[in-house]
């Protein structure tokens, strides 16, 4: 995909994602709006991962450890054919299977998560065994800036540096905020690429919001041959809709129509631009 | 039969574990130990020696120790995740409950040296609440082998089951509870009736059932019968055998190496109730206080998880006063 047609499916998915928290009336709009490009990379450029191939062992993993996001996963699972885009109407209704956390109900979705600090340890293990099993296929991980105080994820981060396992790809979506308030403001995990360096990963920072410097970057996997590789992706929470951009009550807001409306127009401005 | 039961030979459960998963792993390179510096007491240095390939260490990170066995399960390996209980089932019970059971990541976690086995080392390193925490978890079956056994069954049932499964050991030898008949299948959710009696019914799981066996053959001299069932599986809970049980013995007590709170007795006394079988009924555990200080032994005679403890709790319920409910 041309980088350009890459900014157009992020500002689709950018649409899709309001639509449904707007139907759903709940979500976790600023986060996935500030790792859209990132899953949109990913899916369309970097993994080897398809509806064909989902049982094949060989298949690519992504496990989103900053599960609240998972609005974000699912439009682009939707896209990738996993199931019926429709089927998002019901996102976060009465019985459905689209609940606010990614879950394995969900075809396309690799691990139940929600709860965080969660992603890198099963992460972890399942490159761990990708190497016991000579498979080449990467295991990614997408966290949050926020949820790296959690302990678990540096038991892991040891764990991998141990382990040497540089078919293993951690993704910081760094934006900066999250629910309380700024995350520097909360518990500073700065400076986040010498603490990850000192745990023995390799370690490049990129504008997780541009899908080309994206798409250089996680195809340059591993960073380093004998290590883990993680990116530190430094996003805008609420990305694309200026009323929302590094807005602290955009965590989990939902837009009113008329915000939706206002958001929708400058979506599609912002298609008109795309080169 | 019942008195040779001490010539049989015997061994901790837990070189059980650690020789039935050597012998497993011989024949199936996927079978996968992870332990939390824990290869020593979990004796599991041999089979570290044996299958380098088939050991994943992830030091002391319980958390961590129950992610990596959800991911490595996740690609078809039989995980055993094994470390202290203590630890394993309330540090990282986040882990169990999300990265294992929701997801259905068919992790074996072993909890060693479990309940007060580590006596003296005090209320950090006891494990008391493990049943009550995992009863509570979907999709979780809890198991609590008794003897040798009972111990190389578990294993090999857990490693061919695709979905999770705690295991619980102890650090004590255990004597074998009877010969086992070569008709005998062990299966989980299906206790095993030890010994068989008309007055009582004693239901025990894990290192507390040999006492309770030891307490029946002691009320036999006095002409008091007992049933005594080893509840290796706490969940699910064998209610048929539960039922036929207590509607066939005037009282029904349960010994656990637990707290009173949440574990076997209350899973066996919320059946019953529900069910309308009315029985004098007590549970032997560990009370709603942090642990005298002493041996796993000593704590048990304490706290009446004894030959004789077991023995006067059964003549108790006989007693007149129970049985009409004065």
């Amino acid at each position: 995909m041309t980088n350009k047609e890459l900014k157009q499916k992020s500002i689709a998915y950018r649409k899709k994602i309001l639509r449904y928290i707007v139907n759903a009336k709940a979500g976790h709009t600023g986060g996935s709006l500030s790792c859209i490009d990132i899953l949109n990379v990913l899916y369309n450029e970097v993994m080897h991962v398809s509806p064909e191939n989902f049982s094949s062992p060989d298949r690519d993993r992504y496990i989103q450890s900053k599960g609240h996001c998972v609005e974000a996963l699912f439009v682009v699972l939707a896209d990738k054919g996993f199931f019926l885009e429709e089927d998002l109407n019901t996102l976060c209704q009465y019985k459905s299977h689209y609940i606010g956390h990614p879950t394995r109900k969900v075809n396309g979705v690799e691990q139940n998560t929600g709860a965080l600090g969660h992603g890198l340890p099963i992460a972890t293990g399942t490159a761990i065994a990708a190497k016991l099993d000579n498979k080449d296929f990467k295991v990614f991980t997408l966290l949050g800036d926020g949820e790296m105080p959690e302990g678990s994820n540096w038991e892991a981060a040891l764990s991998a540096a141990q382990y040497k396992l540089d078919n293993l790809c951690a993704i910081v979506d760094k934006n900066g905020l999250q629910i309380t308030a700024a995350t520097k403001d909360v518990c500073s995990t700065d400076p986040l690429d010498k603490k990850w360096e000192a745990f023995g990963w390799a370690v490049k920072e990129v504008d997780g919001n541009d899908v080309g410097a994206l798409k250089e970057v996680l195809s340059s996997l591993p960073f380093e041959e004998g290590k883990p590789s993680v990116v530190i992706a430094h996003t805008t929470k609420g990305k694309g809709i200026s009323y929302m951009e590094n807005q602290l009550k955009w965590h989990h807001g939902v837009p009113s129509p008329e915000e939706f409306n206002q958001a929708m127009n400058e979506l599609d401005e912002s298609a008109l631009l795309v080169h | 039969m019942e008195e040779d039961i001490n010539t049989l030979p015997h061994k901790a459960n837990l070189e059980i574990y650690a020789e039935t998963l050597q012998r497993l792993a011989e024949k199936d390179r996927g079978i996968i130990a992870v332990t939390s510096d824990s290869r020593g007491s979990g004796k599991l240095v041999l089979f570290g020696k044996k299958f380098p390939e088939q050991i994943v260490e992830v030091g002391i990170a319980e958390q961590n120790l129950v992610g990596v066995a959800a991911g490595l399960a996740s690609c078809g390996k039989k995980v055993f995740a094994t470390s202290p209980a203590c630890f394993l089932t309330a540090r990282a019970l986040e882990q169990i409950k999300n990265d294992v059971a929701y997801s259905n990541n068919a992790v074996n976690i072993v909890g060693i040296s479990a309940g007060v086995s580590y006596g003296a080392l005090g209320t950090t390193h006891h494990s008391l609440h493990d049943y009550a925490v995992l009863r509570a978890i979907n999709n979780m079956t809890v198991v609590a082998p008794a003897d040798n056994y009972e111990t190389e069954k578990a294993i090999e049932l857990a490693a061919a089951i695709d979905t999770p499964v705690y295991l619980r050991f102890g650090k004590k030898q255990m004597p074998y509870l009877k010969e086992v008949s070569k008709e005998e299948i062990f299966e989980f959710g299906k206790g095993r009736i030890i010994t068989e009696g008309n007055d009582a019914v004693i239901i025990a799981c894990g290192e507390t059932v040999y006492p309770a066996l030891e307490a029946a053959l002691l009320l036999k001299e006095e002409q008091i019968s007992a049933t005594v069932i080893s509840m290796h599986t706490i969940k699910p809970l064998d209610t048929d055998l539960l039922a036929k049980v207590a509607n066939k013995c005037s009282v029904v007590l349960t010994v656990e190496e637990h707290s009173i709170y949440g574990g076997l007795g209350e899973a066996c006394a919320s059946y019953l109730l529900e069910n309308r079988i009315y029985k004098p009924f007590k549970i032997v555990g560990i009370p709603d206080e942090y642990t005298v200080t002493g041996s796993q032994q000593e704590i048990f005679n304490h706290y009446g998880i004894s030959k004789k403890g077991i023995a006067d709790e059964v003549r108790k319920l006989l007693s007149s006063e129970y049985i009409t409910g004065k």
